[in-house]
């Protein structure tokens, strides 16, 4: 039997109208869907800021930025959050000294060294690593890390900033690894064949021209952890403690930025208190730091992208 | 890199005779096999490649000359099936010994490839790339060495106000000699160049076959190529491969007007191929 094309495709065309229609909303639907993510992110933003201004009418903004002292409970509350400040720095510090080497070595062995069958394994394991709770990882801090810890140090608290510090960078090492050998691995071959065939070693070609050549996806993935680090909740909230403290000693307790509004949020404070709005003050400037990090991290990628 | 150039000067200087018919063989390939897994990419090859002189290796796409090519400095050994038997011995030693190391190798025998591959640097990082690995750290050493290489390249009076810029701001052809300016800063014995002009323009392809002719006085080249004029052109002798063989080695002079297989000749005659 001969097969008509010319005909078959006439009787699609009869279904045109319909065919039309849909040509034309499906765009329009489309748009909507992207319009609601953009919506929400002008709602939170929106929120946030009616909710940081009444707060401010409450609390000076002087007060807020400066004062060393964040005790919002009772008669003789203070709101200055530069101790909450300094924890999730401390935090972050912590977390970046342990995952970028870590991340940067294994992105390195991964898209240099490793055999493909290896990186076969590898690969999906440590993005499974990223898929794990926070609740997990803050479990894992506060019940195994911490008595580890306290083996090593002598009268360390059980809640201190080390070991959430610790267990924050292990949660960010896949991030790191990932994003990095992604830039590393798109490095094209022929570079690296230039390199060896200059005779250089194979440590050599990739610690002085693939990594340099990757460098802004390298730099881009540090900023997007350092932006994890300041956002983290869980780990920080079970296993680093809740004293606000202005401190950079990390055997201390302290509180994070988080910390401090999923401590509130539990029903510490009546809804329409200072202390209440005071959420959302820490709310605003904690969002304030990771959209910097975000920009940073967006900036660096499109400045120095290079193109093969 | 020291210990290879010094022998051979050493070695010029024992010939003593003005001899110039006499050419020293620096590289010599014998009953060497290479596959790729179950392929057998390369069949029993056997040609000397003489020093100071450009040798040619033309044959149609799939015919190894590549493979052959890349053989020379082990870089073929990237490809992780892959497996060889033979010898390849440069400057009287085997390359695949396990004393010899393939750095030294890489270090004396450069090679430029099809498609210009500078690093994402500045076009002086680019040169000084070998130099600095190799442990040169002075800086007036350093800009002397750029200055003489990209010289030695035919790109200095192109780039010379421009040196700290991102090569890949160059045109192709430019990218191509900053290649070969990068390769002759490591002042290497022998220059390999896989097709280094079948992604250049005519224009950058005249400049680069005119680098070759003055590179030859003081490196041992071999260049594969796909395009027999350019092989008649600028070659002292031609291989002509053939589905992994050499079918043909000889001056190139005679290889084009007198060839003795009648394979060669119907390749250059443009009857396949």
């Amino acid at each position: 039997m001969a097969v008509n094309v010319k005909e078959m495709m006439n009787e699609k065309k009869s279904n045109q109208h319909l065919l039309r229609i849909l040509e034309k909303v499906a765009p329009v639907f489309f748009l909507l869907c992207a319009i609601i993510s953009v919506l929400t992110t002008i709602g939170i933003i929106l929120t946030l800021l009616v909710e940081t201004i009444t707060f401010f009418n409450r609390v000076s903004f002087v007060e807020f930025i400066t004062g060393t002292e964040w005790w919002p409970f009772g008669e003789n509350a203070s709101y200055g959050i530069l101790p909450l400040i300094s924890g999730t720095l401390l935090i972050t510090v912590i977390a970046m000294i342990v995952a970028i080497p870590i991340g940067l070595a294994s992105a390195i062995y991964l898209s240099e060294f490793a055999p493909p069958k290896v990186r076969k394994v590898v690969k999906p394991v440590l993005e499974v690593l990223a898929g794990i709770p926070t609740i997990v990882y803050g479990f894992f801090a506060l019940t195994f890390v911490t008595p580890m810890l306290q083996i090593a140090i002598d009268d360390l608290p059980i809640f201190n900033a080390l070991s959430p510090g610790i267990v924050v960078g292990i949660m960010i090492i896949p991030m790191i690894a990932s994003l990095s050998e992604d830039a590393m691995s798109s490095v094209p071959n022929s570079i690296r064949e230039g390199a060896l065939a200059m005779g250089s070693t194979r440590l050599e070609v990739a610690l002085k021209v693939i990594v340099p050549a990757a460098l802004s996806g390298i730099i881009a993935s540090f900023v997007l952890g350092v932006s994890r680090a300041i956002g983290e909740t869980m780990i920080v909230s079970v296993a680093a403690g809740s004293t606000p403290k202005l401190t950079t000693d990390v055997t201390e307790s302290i509180q994070t930025m988080t910390g401090y509004i999923v401590q509130v949020t539990l029903g510490d404070a009546s809804y329409g208190s200072t202390t209440y709005y005071s959420i959302y003050a820490v709310g605003m400037t904690l969002f304030v730091f990771t959209l910097i990090m975000n920009l940073l991290s967006q900036y660096i990628s499109r400045r120095f992208k290079e193109d093969y | 890199m020291q210990a290879a150039s010094e022998s051979k000067h050493v070695s010029i200087l024992n010939t003593n005779e003005p001899d110039k018919e006499e050419t020293k063989t620096i590289y010599a390939v014998d009953n060497f096999n290479l596959w790729y897994g179950d392929n057998q990419a390369l069949y029993d090859v056997k040609m000397d490649i003489p020093m100071n002189k450009v040798t040619a290796i033309i044959g149609p796409s799939g015919c190894g000359k590549s493979t052959f090519i890349k053989a020379l400095n082990r870089l073929v050994e990237l490809v992780p099936s892959v497996k060889m038997s033979g010898s390849i011995k440069y400057d009287d030693k085997d390359i695949f010994s396990p004393k010899y190391k393939v750095e030294d190798l890489r270090t004396n025998v450069g090679m430029v490839f099809q498609n210009p591959n500078p690093f994402p640097k500045s076009i002086y990082e680019n040169v000084i790339y070998g130099p600095k690995t190799h442990g040169i750290k002075k800086k007036k050493v350093l800009d002397e060495i750029a200055e003489k290489s990209l010289k030695g390249a035919a790109l200095w009076d192109e780039v010379k106000d421009r040196l700290h810029e991102n090569a890949f701001g160059l045109s192709g052809g430019q990218q191509q000699r900053l290649c070969i300016a990068r390769c002759l800063a490591i002042e290497p014995d022998v220059i390999l160049m896989d097709e280094p002009t079948s992604a250049l323009d005519p224009i950058s392809t005249t400049k680069i076959e005119e680098l070759v002719q003055n590179l030859k006085k003081d490196y041992s080249i071999a260049i594969v190529t796909h395009n027999m004029q350019q092989a008649a052109r600028i070659s002292d002798k031609t291989a002509f491969f053939l589905n992994g063989e050499v079918i043909e080695y000889s001056n190139t002079d005679k290889l084009f007007s007198n060839p003795d297989d009648k394979r060669t000749e119907d390749y250059i005659t443009g009857r396949f191929g």
